[in-house]
């Protein structure tokens, strides 16, 4: 057993684990964070994609001992009580999901591909998913979504003043 | 007015009102683009998945799967397994012989049918790689997957069966000793020599329908419990329902003991349609050890498991004369079985023979399909299941018939299909389209897409001698959905009905409580249902919740498939509406001291015609919970259930025209626009049919360029991980363009048609037809599926990879 | 799938990692970002009795601008790459190479040097080390010895790496001006392997003055053409001295913004005439498979990989050229 801590979702955590315990199921099978699912074994679906230190990672992909002293943000930390965040809702308004089990990683790699580029074409937002893999919506309305997210996240901090 | 105004208008007034995501207060909320009530506990992460679930004292099964295609097992030892640390059990199939029964086959298509027991896990013999032969019980998943390690197996090995045609030759291995042939199944209409015979036209080719693993996102998950007496089962499946009834009956645990709950379950696409081997295991494991178990299927392992789709090789001939009308066609399918029927896997093809012959008139037809026993993962339903086969091999003959006639691909279809006109129609297969319009979808279609500059585009890329050529596919369809009518079902041989029910309760507060019998796995149920219910009630959306999944709470139905949840299972909700409306009514009189003849109903208020006194539906319930005063022989509540039973199957159809450019010199192909004007009657969420169709069309395209589940020469399967079988990403695909004209459905009071399928079984002819059509000029027509650049580069080189 | 048990080290040092590591015999693993490694962990293809957990370690992290060359420590991510100053500016055929690995989220957890120990000849960087003559900069509890990459890349999945070792950091020569550069990946999928991948630097002299433009010196690594990484010789020793105006390239497809391609990620590069009669570099380019031995696999079989490799190598040498 090895001694870890981090952060999940602003709560701060102390466990003890096995090494080989993946991120993701120390998320969903000891800290109950079930909203991060699991859709593969190779990293090729990003169904589990989380922030890890800020950025966009395949929680199923890493260790829960390479996580030790980091900061993780799940699909289950965006919102601020019960206001959503804007990417939550441009995907509840763009109808970019259907039995939404991608939906939490698509919905972390899509608000992580704004970092670098917060007004991209949709050709970017392509490119930027090509981790995710989603099942039911031939991700049309989740371009859309990406698109109508980045608009009202850049009015957001237009408003905010940053 | 034109045919095609009158389409373009139709398409434009649905464009406007798809505009609006709430309807005005004067509007209907059926035809509203609601934005979808399921989507707050999806997009936060508050979904109940069955791998979410952890009840007290829960232990973890993990199974082990056959490394071989096709062994005899010789020895089992599990007691190093359950010496380990943290193992509470391990067993074989040789300590469930008694007890495990055999997985159901409920479609035996014909008499003669060759139904071999499947027992859920193999106890002598192995018949595919994956196939359980063991199982741990753990008290974590860790720890059961450590101890599988330890498991010893002898297998002896058996010869593989891998190639059907080989399989059905005298003398070769057998997958079970009554031989691979599982049956023969014909139609025949029409006199099809005298069609053939002195044809100007015969179009002779061979398809190869590949392999395809469903794939739905969420693997499959079950949680098993029992308290002594009565059991729950918790399963990522499509269909509690009828799993409810089949694990009764496999497992002796008596009906009325046994609740199947489908929680939040994470795409099925016919794959989830099934009674697995787990869910039968896992109850007899919690029966056995008395404690809850779980089992969470990976990725890896759901490729061997999860029952594959499609796997026919269909000869198929078509007959014509010399202007391009047709006179018969001939279908000789192989269907591969894999190894053993499952639910309804000799069934699947079948679905396909009634659409052979497309949107189009002819002479006379004949049908025959043979399934073939092999020693791979056993095939079932497949979004489409049986009809996107069909419909991919009338389609890509109508386009080498037309270029044999050197005709436009359109003009072909033209002079073959059904006008508006005849509707409806009795084809050569023995089906009645009641209704549809292939003019208008087709005329919207090549509208939107640009036919004729396409077309110059393409004469001008050959007269260049363009090393990009552009190739132009076709592909109109129609569909048999909402299955299915009782009757029509028993006449095939389907082992129950095809009806669905629903219940409506009002509540005292006049809040509204829906029961359904279907039972969705991303579709938007509690959304289409509520829009339904508040226009039928009169009753605000918000004020409607939608209950399914649970045998306990919603306690009849025949659940998801085959693009009946709304043909079937809304229309039940209709119906229930109406007995709750007709019960208000006469209680309504009653409180208004009218005559229930002069009470109407209009907004959620029954009112006496030419006054102003009404009450409100919420007032009649609160009337008929308090009982205070109801007329005599009315039962207090207001409540109701109602069950629909199809007539006919709905019919959607439409047009789809797909532009692709291939580079001569790489194969590489890329699909330049992508037009689908699908007809699906009327529409209860214009949102809800659009996704629906892009994600059907996603799964289509990915089978004609992408998708193939493949063996080696052992039967071992190749393509176990996503990053062997190419599930397309948002960068491989382009973006659609999906327009709608609307030909109501005659056989229901909604006028709706279905479109789970619609996308899956129009695209796949489409897009490979678009390659063929770029390639015509080298000679080229043919490319087998899926069209990867090797296979369009060796297409061209002349050969066949 | 979960992996098997193992014991975990996250070592202080770099010193610390080669010590530990020196005791910990021959099952152990060391562990940077874990992107290749995890998978085969959990699909249990690999049962290592210890991981060195090296993927902290600040030694062996960032890119330094040093003389004659950049230095790129084995901790470095592929983001990381694709975004440094330096690497864009000195050698940039890596972050074009290390832009097509993968995903965004594998691309911030996979490192540069853990990709190039994998020695997976599927991989997009280890045909770029090779054509840039890369050094690879090893510890182990001997000391530190430099590898060249013509040296390190042994077999399938097989480098110059022993157990013990650390690949610490990779030194990559400065190619000078009037260098242009390309990676060229074809695959079915954006997220899959390459069947055939083209790195190419060529140095490009002409062009002014009425000037032809021409090849001066290219070299050119090949992805998955092979048991490892193999430099295209043959086309490497023609090009020198051809004309590149008279080989056509360029974009004959209508734009319509979309790049959705089965196949190549360049759907825009096609030779404009379809004889290509006379063209020299076209046809120096096609033997880009002279001398190696592609693999089978569910993708693509060795001829069609061979003649990828011919056609994906004139078009890397051209595209390589027009940024110069």
């Amino acid at each position: 057993m090895t001694r870890i801590n981090l952060t999940v979702d602003g709560v701060k955590y102390e466990e003890d684990v096995e090494p080989r315990l993946l991120l993701v199921h120390l998320l969903r099978d000891r800290l109950g964070k079930t909203g991060t699912p699991i859709g593969c074994d190779t990293g090729n679906c990003g169904a589990c994609t989380v922030m890890l230190d800020g950025r966009s990672a395949k929680s199923c992909s890493v260790l829960a001992v390479q996580s030790d002293g980091c900061d993780v943000l799940t699909v289950e930390g965006l919102a601020e009580g019960e206001r959503w965040h804007p990417m939550q809702r441009a995907f509840h308004e763009e109808h970019a999901l259907q039995c939404g089990y991608c939906t939490p990683g698509m919905i972390m790699a899509a608000i992580d591909l704004l970092k670098d580029d917060p007004d991209p074409s949709d050709e970017a937002i392509r490119d930027g998913l090509e981790g995710n893999l989603c099942r039911c919506t031939g991700y049309c309305n989740i371009v859309r979504a990406v698109r109508r997210g980045a608009q009202s996240m850049s009015d957001q901090e237009a408003v905010s003043g940053r | 007015m034109t045919e095609e105004l009158d389409a373009g208008l139709v398409a434009q007034k649905i464009a406007e009102s798809d505009m609006l995501g709430e309807p005005a207060p004067d509007r209907h909320e059926v035809g509203a683009a609601r934005r979808r009530k399921e989507d707050a506990r999806l997009v936060t992460g508050r979904t109940q998945w069955t791998d979410n679930i952890q009840l007290p004292g829960m232990l973890h099964v993990a199974f082990l799967r056959s490394p071989m295609a096709h062994a005899r097992i010789t020895g089992v030892d599990t007691s190093a397994a359950r010496s380990m640390p943290g193992v509470i059990a391990a067993f074989s199939g040789r300590d469930f012989a008694g007890e495990q029964g055999t997985l159901p086959c409920a479609w035996p298509v014909t008499e003669d049918i060759v139904i071999p027991d499947h027992p859920p896990m193999a106890v002598d013999e192995v018949r595919y790689a994956g196939e359980a032969v063991a199982c741990v019980v753990a008290t974590d998943r860790y720890k059961a997957n450590d101890a599988l390690e330890a498991i010893e197996i002898d297998y002896e090995p058996l010869p593989p069966v891998l190639d059907m045609t080989e399989a059905l030759k005298d003398g070769g291995p057998k997958v079970h000793e009554a031989g691979n042939r599982a049956y023969t199944w014909k139609y025949a209409e029409g006199d099809i020599d005298a069609a053939f015979r002195d044809a100007p036209v015969v179009i002779e080719r061979t398809f190869v329908q590949q392999r395809l693993i469903p794939t739905a996102m969420e693997p499959r998950a079950v949680v098993a419990q029992t308290d002594g007496d009565h059991f729950t089962l918790h399963s990522a499946t499509q269909i509690p329902h009828i799993l409810r009834i089949m694990l009764a009956q496999v497992t002796g645990i008596p009906e009325h003991k046994l609740r199947v709950v489908a929680p939040d379950v994470g795409g099925g696409f016919g794959s989830k349609l099934q009674v697995t081997a787990e869910e039968v295991l896992l109850l007899l494991l919690t029966r056995r050890l008395g404690k809850p178990v779980k089992w969470t299927e990976s990725r890896s392992e759901g490729n061997l498991t999860v029952h594959h789709g499609r796997d026919q090789l269909q000869r198929v001939s078509l007959a014509a004369d010399a202007d391009g009308r047709l006179r018969g066609m001939r279908v000789d399918l192989l269907a591969d079985m894999g190894a053993y029927l499952m639910l309804v896997t000799p069934g699947i093809p079948i679905l396909g023979a009634f659409m052979y012959n497309g949107i189009y008139k002819m002479d006379a037809y004949d049908f025959t399909c043979t399934g073939v026993f092999t020693t791979k993962m056993p095939t079932d339903a497949y979004r489409g299941a049986g009809r996107p086969e069909a419909t991919f091999a009338v389609e890509r003959l109508m386009d080498e018939l037309a270029a044999e006639l050197s005709l436009d691909p359109i003009e072909v279809r033209r002079r073959n299909w059904i006008t508006h006109e005849e509707f409806p129609y009795t084809t050569i297969a023995g089906l009645t389209y009641d209704s549809g319009n292939y003019e208008a979808a087709t005329d919207r279609a090549l509208a939107l897409f640009g036919y004729d500059k396409l077309r110059a585009e393409q004469v001008d890329r050959r007269d260049r001698g363009d090393p990009v050529q552009l190739g132009i596919g076709v592909s109109t369809f129609t569909e048999m959905c909402g299955l299915a009518p009782s009757r029509v079902l028993g006449s095939l041989s389907y082992g129950a009905g095809g009806w669905e029910h629903a219940s409506v309760r009002m509540l005292p507060t006049g809040r509204v409580e829906v029961v359904t019998g279907a039972s969705p796995h991303g579709q938007g149920h509690e959304t289409a249902w509520s829009q339904i219910v508040a226009d039928a009630l009169g009753v605000p959306f918000e004020d409607v919740s939608v209950l399914h999944g649970d045998t306990a709470i919603s306690h009849k139905g025949m659940d998801t498939y085959g693009s009946r949840s709304l043909a079937v299972g809304g229309v039940a909700v209709v119906q229930a509406c109406e007995k709750v409306k007709d019960k208000a009514r006469h209680i309504a009189a009653h409180l208004l001291e009218a005559s229930a003849d002069d009470v109407e109903f209009d907004g959620g208020r029954f009112k006496v015609r030419g006054t102003d006194a009404g009450k409100t539906i919420q007032e009649i319930a609160l009337a008929a919970f308090a009982a205070h005063d109801l007329p005599d022989g009315v039962e207090p509540s207001l409540d109701s259930d109602a069950t629909f039973d199809p007539e006919n199957f709905s019919f959607p159809h439409g047009t789809h025209l797909c532009a692709i450019e291939v580079d001569t010199e790489t194969g590489a192909t890329k699909i330049r626009s992508y037009v689908a004007v699908d007809d699906v009657g009327k529409v209860v969420n214009p949102l809800i049919v659009e996704g629906q169709v892009h994600g059907g069309l996603a799964q289509g395209i990915a089978q004609a360029l992408f998708e193939e589940a493949v063996y080696d020469a052992e039967g071992n399967l190749l393509t176990t991980t996503m990053a062997d079988y190419l599930v397309p990403s948002a960068a491989d695909l382009p973006d659609f363009i999906t327009e709608r004209t609307e030909t109501p459905a005659t056989s229901n009071p909604l006028g709706v048609k279905g479109v789970g399928e619609a996308g899956t079984i129009a695209s796949t002819p489409a897009v490979v037809n678009a390659i063929v059509d770029a390639l015509r000029p080298y000679g080229v027509n043919d490319v087998p599926m899926p069209c990867t650049p090797e296979r369009v580069w060796r297409a061209l080189q002349g050969g066949t990879s | 799938m979960i992996p098997a048990p193992f014991d975990y080290v996250r070592p202080s040092s770099l010193d610390e990692a080669v010590s530990v590591l020196a005791d910990a015999g021959e099952d152990a693993k060391v562990l940077s970002g874990g992107q290749s490694l995890l998978p085969l962990l959990r699909l249990r293809l690999a049962y290592p009795s210890v991981l060195v957990d090296v993927g902290r370690l600040a030694e062996l992290h960032g890119v330094r601008d040093e003389d004659g060359h950049v230095l790129i420590g084995a901790t470095t991510t592929h983001d990381e790459v694709v975004r440094s100053p330096i690497v864009n500016a000195e050698c940039p055929l890596l972050a074009l190479a290390a832009a097509t690995v993968a995903d965004p989220a594998v691309r911030h957890r996979g490192t540069f040097g853990g990709s190039l120990a994998h020695g997976d000849p599927a991989g997009d960087l280890p045909a770029v080390a090779l054509a840039l003559d890369m050094e690879f900069l090893v510890h182990s509890a001997s000391g530190e010895r430099v590898v060249a990459a013509r040296d390190f890349f042994l077999d399938y999945l097989e480098t110059a790496l022993e157990p013990g070792d650390i690949l610490a950091a990779v030194r990559v020569p400065k190619l000078g001006e009037g260098w242009g550069f390309h990676y060229e990946k074809f695959h079915r999928t954006a997220q899959s392997w390459a069947i055939v991948g083209v790195a190419a630097a060529v140095r490009v002299s002409g062009g002014t003055g009425g000037e032809p433009r021409r090849v001066e010196e290219a070299r050119i690594g090949l992805t998955n053409m092979g048991p490892t990484p193999v430099r295209a010789t043959a086309v490497e020793t023609a090009v020198p001295g051809l004309e590149l105006n008279g080989s056509s390239y360029g974009p004959t497809a209508n734009g319509n913004g979309s790049n959705r391609t089965n196949g190549s990620g360049r759907p825009g590069a096609h030779c404009a005439d379809g004889a290509h009669a006379g063209d020299a570099l076209r046809q120096a380019a096609s033997a880009a498979a002279d001398g190696t031995s592609p693999p089978t696999d569910l993708h693509a079989t060795p001829d069609y990989r061979r003649h990828l490799a011919g056609v994906l190598t004139h078009r890397a040498l051209l595209t390589a050229a027009a940024t110069v």
